[in-house]
């Protein structure tokens, strides 16, 4: 039981459960999934899809946080990748194909990639802050998203563009689909090499890891890499679900719901040891916080104070010295349980 | 020098940092007209009573007298009001702004509402004059002459402020031979116009040149004030080491290991007149299989410098360094690595230890980046790594998943040295792999480390400790001012004879 207490998942798990039997007390069907035409629906399955994108961006933003950095680019990225494919669908002469599509898609992932090379170029070989480094293309991305649409919201109709983010596979939606093999990928990608390790020890201590023979610069570019490939997949998931791009507007404070989830997720902001699994929670926490303001009527005007204070509470929950002081309050004298291994 | 009244007068300055004692009861007096240097080694504690006299630290005990007046100083602010100028090694000054800005910065001459440019020129020249440093503009910006220059304006500013007491941080440490001449002219010239000033230096024959006095500090304590002349540099490396030489000689020397060269062979590790500007200069190292190279010399000396160098974590920008016959060029930690040369480094902490991660990640580090992050070491191999070098180094406690900085220092160190053993290296440096362990886990890594030799590793050995160096080692290179001064075959080398180099008087 302690051992559990301690587990840092423990309290981000608590917060999501608690947050969803409060929504079933609200609306009595709010837990039940049902079947439709061979689709999934339900309330679950909405938190699940409406949260695709920031899952993925959060999961591009553990590794580049637990490599002591941070990506506020990857709004700017979403919205450049989905300017780039629907441009590219509504230019070509065959708007409504399949190739197209394809084509689109490819596109919107290189420019994603690309991006990504970019933000790791600044922070790894220029040797910029990243805050600094990616908050370069946070502002120039919009920007440069207004120029590929030549400052218009374009829209498309293209079936197979349009099933990415609202097309389903097996009765489930594309999104969770995509979502769902970006986080393995992700997770097998990190624990199945020595890429987590090494990303970890570069985020714990560079210099060290620099004297261990790590190639650092190498590790500081992939994450920023693989940063920009997930927000322009998200991206493009967005734009799909519209049917449009919208270079203002896509993506806008996707970053901050993704730097939120990490670190809700258990995640530490100074680097070092990250959990994916805690990332994938923290995202739909917010998403499902999302959903709540609904479900219980909340008005429009404290729905963000409503989300920050959930967020406090969670960060509080995780925080040691915070719980050691609740604690105190309760019960003055506590051994602390804190074993230190002595020789 | 006759008893007049000191400028300044330390007594009794303790200041203690949570921990540890870093001054303990110190004394120190500067004379006016008199160039005083503070000795000791690195950690000895001169930074903090530098500190202590400029205001940045508040003492916790003692008092502080200047020209008659006791003060207590709450900030550096108020030690300049005392008439107490400081240069730092590193230049803090505007390099954007012009010499005479410099000079007068924050008290610049007033006419009419707006800065009197042509007093403030003025008085910029005076004193540039008054140092021998006529021949400089005043107009040209600082940020287009060299730190030697900058350095001499950051005194020219102080002289400005009619200083009494002139403190000078590690004056000459990046500059070059003329350049420290043309320093210590002023320096004369401050002296003789009845400054008092504060030398610190690691370079010891600066030190002989410019000083009338000194005083020597030894782990936070005061050893003693000396006149310059009168202390020889034995008596004073002696002091600042800690040993009384007589006991020194009298060491045990039956279990001196001397193998010989192997002139036959190629050399691992050849190294000629490598060096590094503002670094070390001058490393001549040829290394042999299975031979310890241990490096002598003060703390400062360039030792820690040339072990970067041969690791390619610094790189060497003088010089030539060949490694089994071919010529190379270590451009990073990483291309050394391949060339088989492993380093730990002095500083476990900062850079060595990967804090939040346990001990068995820690130990297959070096080995899972040389593999790249692909093929990651297969879990069961690395529990059979980890497990077999808790066994063999007795690393406690004998738990793999530990995180590493929960361990002690001993036994981190054992498990950054396993670190390394684990890839195998022909050449492995080990930069005071012996400081701050208990005496159990040092004996225990000297053992390993003649093991590992006997078995065909070459090893560079570094440490404060001489007799330990002189114990393990076949050859001994010694440094002093970041040089390489001697590399001597230890067949019957005592510790007198590597302080009389360190002493050298003759260089």
């Amino acid at each position: 039981m302690n051992a559990l207490l301690k587990h840092r998942l423990t309290w981000p798990v608590l917060a999501l459960v608690l947050l969803l039997l409060l929504n079933q007390v609200f609306r009595a069907d709010f837990l039940s999934v049902r079947l439709q035409d061979g689709h999934l629906y339900g309330s679950l399955i909405d938190i699940l899809r409406n949260g695709a994108p920031t899952i993925l961006i959060a999961l591009g933003m553990t590794l580049v946080i637990a490599s002591r950095g941070i990506d506020l680019s990857v709004g700017a990225v979403a919205a450049i990748a989905g300017a780039v494919s629907c441009t590219y669908i509504y230019t070509s002469p065959d708007p409504s194909s399949l190739q197209t599509a394809a084509v689109a898609v490819a596109l919107a992932v290189v420019a994603g990639l690309v991006l990504g090379l970019w933000n790791g170029f600044l922070v790894s070989v220029v040797g910029i802050q990243p805050i600094i480094a990616t908050l370069v293309l946070m502002t120039a991305g919009r920007g440069l998203a207004q120029l590929v649409t030549d400052g218009q919201i374009i829209s498309v109709s293209n079936d197979s563009y349009q099933s990415i983010g609202a097309g389903f596979v097996l009765g489930l939606p594309i999104s969770i689909l995509i979502a769902a093999a970006a986080f393995l990928a992700a997770g097998l990608l990190t624990r199945r090499t020595a890429l987590g390790t090494l990303i970890e020890a570069v985020g714990i201590n560079p210099v060290a890891s620099r004297l261990a023979g790590l190639n650092a610069r190498t590790i500081t570019m992939a994450v920023y890499v693989f940063s920009g490939l997930c927000a322009a997949v998200a991206g493009l998931m967005i734009s799909s679900n519209v049917t449009a791009a919208d270079a203002n507007n896509a993506g806008l404070y996707i970053e901050m719901d993704a730097i939120l989830a990490v670190v809700i997720g258990g995640t530490s902001l100074a680097g070092g040891r990250y959990s994916l699994v805690g990332t994938l929670i923290g995202a739909l926490i917010i998403q499902t916080l999302t959903t709540t303001v609904y479900t219980l009527g909340i008005p429009p005007e404290v729905t963000l104070v409503f989300k920050a204070l959930v967020v406090i509470i969670v960060c509080l929950l995780q925080s040691s010295r915070a719980r050691t002081l609740l604690k105190q309050r309760r019960r003055p004298v506590t051994a602390t349980s804190d074993v230190k291994v002595a020789i | 020098m006759n008893e007049i009244v000191p400028v300044v007068d330390l007594r009794g300055i303790s200041i203690e940092f949570p921990g540890v004692k870093a001054l303990d009861g110190v004394d120190l007096r500067l004379f006016q007209g008199e160039v005083h240097a503070l000795m000791g080694e690195n950690g000895a504690g001169k930074s903090t009573l530098i500190k202590a006299l400029t205001g940045v630290y508040a003492i916790d005990s003692g008092t502080i007298t200047v020209l008659g007046e006791q003060h207590r100083f709450a900030g550096p602010a108020e030690a300049q009001d005392a008439r107490i100028s400081t240069v730092y090694q590193e230049v803090n000054l505007c390099p954007n702004l012009s010499i005479e800005e410099n000079i007068l910065l924050g008290r610049e001459p007033h006419r009419r509402g707006g800065i009197h440019w042509k007093e403030v020129r003025r008085r910029a020249r005076a004193v540039l004059e008054q140092l021998n440093l006529g021949h400089l503009d005043p107009g040209s910006v600082l940020s287009s002459h060299s730190i030697a220059i900058q350095q001499l304006v950051a005194i020219a500013r102080s002289v400005q402020v009619d200083a009494k007491v002139l403190i000078l941080d590690e004056p000459t440490s990046s500059l070059d031979t003329e350049e420290v001449q043309q320093l210590f002219a002023v320096i004369r010239s401050l002296r003789d116009n009845g400054v008092a000033i504060l030398f610190v230096s690691h370079f010891l024959e600066q030190v002989y040149e410019i000083s009338d006095r000194m005083t020597v500090l030894r782990n936070g304590r005061l050893v003693g004030e000396f006149m310059t002349r009168e202390l020889p540099r034995m008596s004073l490396i002696s002091k600042m080491m800690g040993k009384e030489l007589d006991a020194l000689t009298e060491l045990d020397r039956s279990d001196v290991r001397a193998r010989p060269d192997r002139t036959d062979a190629v050399p691992l590790l050849l190294a000629e007149k490598l060096g590094r500007k503002g670094s070390v200069g001058n490393v001549d190292i040829a290394l042999y299989e299975g031979q310890i190279l241990g490096l002598a010399g003060l703390l400062g000396s360039g030792r820690t410098e040339t072990a970067r160098l041969l690791f390619g974590a610094d790189r060497a920008d003088q010089g030539q360094l060949t490694i089994r016959g071919t010529a190379q060029t270590l451009r990073s930690p990483r291309s050394a690595i391949d060339h088989g040369i492993a380093f730990s480094s002095e500083n476990r902490k900062e850079e060595g230890l990967i804090g939040d991660l346990s001990v068995r990640d820690n130990l297959v580090l070096a080995m899972q980046a040389s593999q790249g992050w692909l093929r990651r070491i297969p879990a069961p191999q690395q529990d059979q790594l980890t497990e077999k070098f808790i066994a063999a180094l007795d690393i406690r406690p004998a738990n793999k998943d530990a995180l590493i900085r929960n361990l002690s220092g001993g036994n981190q160190q054992k498990v950054l040295l396993a670190r390394w053993l684990i890839t195998n290296p022909k050449l492995l440096i080990l930069d005071e792999p012996t400081r701050g362990i208990d005496i159990g886990a040092k004996t225990q890594i000297q053992k390993l480390i003649s093991t590992l030799a006997a078995d065909g590793m070459s090893i560079i050995f570094i440490s404060a400790e001489l007799e330990e160096v002189l114990r393990l080692s076949d050859h001994i290179a010694v440094l002093k001012d970041r040089r390489m001064v001697a590399d001597l075959p230890n067949d019957g080398v005592t510790m007198e004879d590597v302080m009389t180099i360190i002493a050298g008087s003759a260089a």
